[in-house]
C-alpha cells in the first residue's frame, strides 16, 4: 500500500516523468497495433529512427519542426493565460496568406526588407484573427472555443478566396498561389545545402523559432504583462480582485497567441512551401500546435523540445510506407500520447477534488496523519 | 502499481524480441525495378486517382515480381518535395507523381536530378523536361460519354453537375459532360455547381439535394471527396449519380448509374513497364478513347443495351474524328461555372 502510493505520487509530482511515460505508452500502443497487423515492430521503429538520425534526415526534422514549435508556443501561451487557443489553425492560415501576399506583391524588394515585412504582415494578421475572437468573448461573452473553430473555417475559405485572385493565383495549372519571391524565402544558400547534402528546404527559420521561444519565456516569466496574464489564467476572479483588467488581459493574450501562430504560418511558407495551395482540407498545423503544447507542458522550452519531437515523428513517420507500415501509425502514437497526458491531468484534478472532498466531510473521522498526507499529495501539483 | 509496471516492462521485452525475430526475412537476389508513387493531399485511399494508380501499381507488382512498388502520402502542399526527394534518396527507378498539384515540385526535383526518371499524372507543364513523362487523360471524352448516358436516362430533362474547382483542367469535365447531355437530349437543363472544394462531402450533399429539389434526376460529379456527398444524397433521394475517375459503383451499387473512368491504373502500369523495358520516353503520353485510356466504367448493370449501343456509336464517331468533344469553356456557352 505504501509503496504504491510512493510510485504514484512520485509520478504525479514529476510532470516530465508523466510526459515520458505517455510517450512510452504511445510507442507501446503503436507496437501492439503493429503486432496485430503482423508487421515487424523493430523494422518500423528502426526505420523511424534511421530516418531522422542521418544529417539529411535531421535537417528535415528541423525544417518540419519550425512551424510546430512556433504554433506550439502560440497554444502554450494561451494555455498559460487561461484561454484555449484552438483557433491557432486559422491564425496560422491567415498569417501564411498575409506573408504570401506580401511575398508575391512586393517581390521586387530586397530580402532584408521583404522578409521582416512578411513576418510583420503574418503576425499582424494572426493577431487580428485572434483579437476578433477575443473581442467577441470580452464584449459579448461569446465562447472563444466555438468562435475559434468557426474562425478556422473562415480563414480556410478566405485563404482559398485570396488564392483565387488573379494577382495572387498561380500562372501555371496548379491550384495555388504564385510562388513567393525568392528574396522572401528563408532558405539557406544553395551551395551550402549542396555541400552538406542536407534537406533542399533547409532554412534559418529555426533561429526565429528559438528566438520566439526565449521571447515567450521572457514575457511569461519576467514581465508585468506576463504576470498579469498568468494571474488571469490561474484565477480570473482573484486577478480581477487584485486590480488586473481581465478583459484586456484576454485580448492581449489572444493577440499575442495569434501573432505567434501567424508567424508560424509565415515560417512554414517562407521556409518550406513557397506557395499556398487551394486547400481541400485543413492542413492541421494549429491542431499539431495543441499537441506540441501539451507534450511541452506549456513551458516554452518544453515546447521547443516537443516541437522537435513532433517534427521527428511526422518526418520519420512519412517514410514508414517504405517498409510497408501505414503512416497512420504516427497518428496512433500521437493520439495515445495526448490521451495519456490528458488523463494524467484529469487524474490530478480528480485526485485534488477527491482529497478536498474527503477532508471536508470526514475530517472528524480521518486521522490527522492521513489528512496531512492527503494534503501534501494534493498540494504538490498545480 | 509495481506489478503493472513490471508487466509492462516484460511486454516491452517480448515486443523487442518479436521484432528481432522477424527481421532477416526479406532479401532478394535480382535487383528489382523500384517504382515510387507520391500522392497529393488526397491520400492513397481517396477512392479516386491516387487510389487507382496505387491499385494499378500493386496489381503490376503482383503479376510481375521484378517490380517493387511503394507510395508516400503527402499531408500538406509542402510535403510533395520531401516525398519526391525521399524516393530519389532511396534510389528508386521511377517516381510517379499523382496530380497536377505536384507539377512545381516535380519540375524542381527533375531539374535537380536529371538522371532520375519521373512520371506525373494530369500535368503537361513538365513536358519540356527530358526526364519527365506527362500522363494526360482526355477527361472531356469520358465526361462526354457519361453525359450521353445522363441525357438518354433523364426523364425530367434536368441533370446536375458538381465540380470540385474551376480551372482549365477541371472545366474539361464539365464541358465534356454538358456537350454529351445536350447531344443526347438537346432541350435538357444542366444545373451546375462549383463546390470549390474536393473534400467537403457535406457541401456536396447539400448541393445535390438542392439540384434534386429543382428536378434533377441524374447528377454527375467531378469533385473528389465532395462527390462522395453527392453520391450519398442521390442514394438517399433515390436518383442516379454518376461517378468519376474510377468505377464508383461500389459506393452505392443501386444508385451509381455509371462512372467516367480515367485509366490511371493502366497508365502508371505502362510507364512502369517502359522503365523495365528501357523504352521510357519523356513528354506527353495521351490516354484517350483510342488507347482505352478513358471510358465508361466496366459496371454496366444499370445501362440498357440501347444506351450502350448509342455510346459505342459515339465512341466510334469520336475515334474517327466525326465528333470532336470540346475542351474549353468558350466552346460550350451552357457551361456557366467558368465565369
Amino acid at each position: 500500500m505504501k509503496e504504491k502510493k510512493g510510485v504514484f505520487s512520485y509520478i504525479a509530482d514529476h510532470r516530465f516523468l508523466q510526459i515520458l511515460i505517455s510517450i512510452f505508452m504511445g510507442f507501446l500502443v503503436g507496437a501492439v497495433f503493429l503486432i496485430i497487423m503482423g508487421l515487424s515492430v523493430g523494422e518500423a521503429y528502426g526505420r523511424l529512427l534511421t530516418s531522422i538520425t542521418s544529417l539529411k534526415g535531421f535537417s528535415y526534422v528541423i525544417v518540419y519542426s519550425i512551424s510546430y514549435i512556433v504554433v506550439g508556443l502560440s497554444v502554450a501561451f494561451s494555455f498559460k493565460t487561461g484561454v484555449f487557443n484552438i483557433g491557432a489553425e486559422g491564425q496560422f492560415v491567415v498569417g501564411s496568406m498575409a506573408a504570401a501576399c506580401v511575398g508575391i506583391l512586393c517581390g521586387n524588394l530586397p530580402g532584408i526588407v521583404l522578409i521582416p515585412l512578411c513576418f510583420l504582415a503574418a503576425m499582424a494578421a494572426g493577431a487580428i484573427w485572434g483579437s476578433i475572437v477575443g473581442f467577441l468573448k470580452t464584449r459579448w461573452g461569446i465562447n472563444e472555443v466555438l468562435s475559434m473553430i468557426m474562425f478556422n473555417w473562415i480563414a480556410f475559405y478566405l485563404s482559398n478566396f485570396i488564392a483565387g485572385i488573379p494577382a495572387i493565383h498561380s500562372d501555371g495549372s496548379a491550384e495555388s498561389t504564385k510562388n513567393i519571391a525568392a528574396s522572401a524565402r528563408t532558405l539557406l544558400p544553395q551551395g551550402f545545402i549542396d555541400r552538406l547534402n542536407i534537406a533542399p528546404t533547409a532554412n534559418w527559420g529555426i533561429l526565429v523559432a528559438v528566438a520566439a521561444t526565449v521571447l515567450v519565456w521572457f514575457i511569461i516569466e519576467k514581465t508585468t504583462l506576463g504576470y498579469e496574464l498568468k494571474a488571469v489564467g490561474s484565477n480570473k476572479n482573484a486577478a480581477e480582485y487584485g486590480g488586473i483588467g481581465v478583459n484586456r488581459s484576454i485580448l492581449t493574450s489572444l493577440a499575442i497567441s495569434g501573432a505567434l501562430a501567424g508567424l508560424g504560418g509565415a515560417l512554414q511558407l517562407m521556409g518550406m512551401g513557397g506557395r499556398i495551395s487551394v486547400f481541400t482540407s485543413q492542413e492541421g498545423f494549429g491542431f499539431a500546435g495543441i499537441v506540441v503544447a501539451l507534450i511541452g507542458c506549456s513551458n516554452p522550452f518544453g515546447v521547443l523540445v516537443a516541437g522537435l519531437f513532433y517534427g521527428a515523428l511526422i518526418y520519420g513517420g512519412s517514410k514508414l510506407n517504405l517498409v510497408g507500415v501505414p503512416t497512420q501509425l504516427i497518428n496512433v502514437i500521437v493520439g495515445t500520447v495526448v490521451f495519456f497526458i490528458s488523463i494524467s491531468i484529469l487524474f490530478e484534478r480528480l485526485n485534488f477534488t477527491a482529497v478536498r472532498h474527503k477532508t471536508r466531510k470526514e475530517q472528524n473521522i480521518m486521522q490527522q496523519e492521513e489528512i496531512d498526507k492527503a494534503n501534501e499529495k494534493g498540494g504538490g501539483k498545480q | 502499481m509495481k506489478k503493472t509496471l513490471a508487466i509492462l516492462l516484460v511486454l516491452c521485452m517480448v515486443f523487442a524480441l518479436a521484432a528481432c525475430g522477424q527481421k532477416a526475412a526479406e532479401s532478394s537476389a535480382a535487383p528489382k525495378i523500384r517504382i515510387g508513387m507520391v500522392t497529393d493531399v488526397g491520400g492513397v485511399n481517396d477512392k479516386s486517382f491516387n487510389q487507382t494508380s496505387w491499385e494499378g501499381l500493386q496489381a503490376l507488382a503482383a503479376e510481375d515480381s521484378s517490380f517493387e512498388v511503394n507510395y508516400l502520402e503527402s499531408k500538406t502542399d509542402a510535403d510533395y518535395q520531401t516525398n519526391i526527394n525521399t524516393f530519389i534518396d532511396e534510389g528508386y527507378d521511377l517516381v510517379i507523381c499523382v496530380g497536377y498539384m505536384l507539377a512545381d515540385a516535380t519540375r524542381q526535383a527533375a531539374q535537380a536530378n536529371p538522371n532520375q526518371k519521373f512520371a506525373i499524372i494530369d500535368d503537361d507543364t513538365n513536358a519540356d523536361l527530358p526526364n519527365v513523362a506527362c500522363l494526360m487523360f482526355a477527361q472531356e471524352q469520358a465526361s462526354y460519354l457519361v453525359g450521353l448516358v445522363a441525357g438518354f436516362t433523364t426523364e425530367t430533362k434536368t441533370v446536375g453537375y458538381v465540380q470540385g474547382m474551376v480551372s482549365p483542367s477541371m472545366n474539361k469535365f464539365g464541358v465534356g459532360f454538358i456537350s454529351g447531355v445536350l447531344a443526347a437530349c438537346p432541350d435538357a437543363t444542366v444545373l451546375q455547381y462549383n463546390a470549390n472544394n474536393f473534400g467537403d462531402s457535406a457541401g456536396g450533399s447539400t448541393a445535390a439535394k438542392d439540384m434534386i429539389t429543382k428536378g434533377a434526376d441524374v447528377i454527375y460529379h467531378a469533385a473528389g471527396g465532395t462527390g462522395m456527398g453527392v453520391i450519398e444524397a442521390c442514394a438517399e433521394e433515390g436518383i442516379w449519380a454518376i461517378g468519376v475517375d474510377t468505377d464508383q459503383s461500389n459506393l452505392s451499387p443501386d444508385h451509381v448509374l455509371t462512372s467516367a473512368m480515367k485509366r490511371v491504373d493502366s497508365a502508371s502500369q505502362d510507364i512502369s513497364k517502359s522503365v523495365k523495358n528501357g523504352t521510357f520516353s519523356a513528354g506527353v503520353h495521351l490516354y484517350d478513347l483510342t488507347n482505352n485510356g478513358v471510358g465508361l466504367a466496366p459496371t454496366t448493370t444499370h445501362l440498357s443495351q440501347d444506351i450502350l449501343d448509342k455510346v459505342a456509336a459515339a465512341v466510334e464517331d469520336i475515334m474517327s474524328g466525326k465528333v470532336v468533344v470540346p475542351t474549353t469553356a468558350e466552346e460550350v456557352p451552357q457551361f456557366t461555372l467558368a465565369d
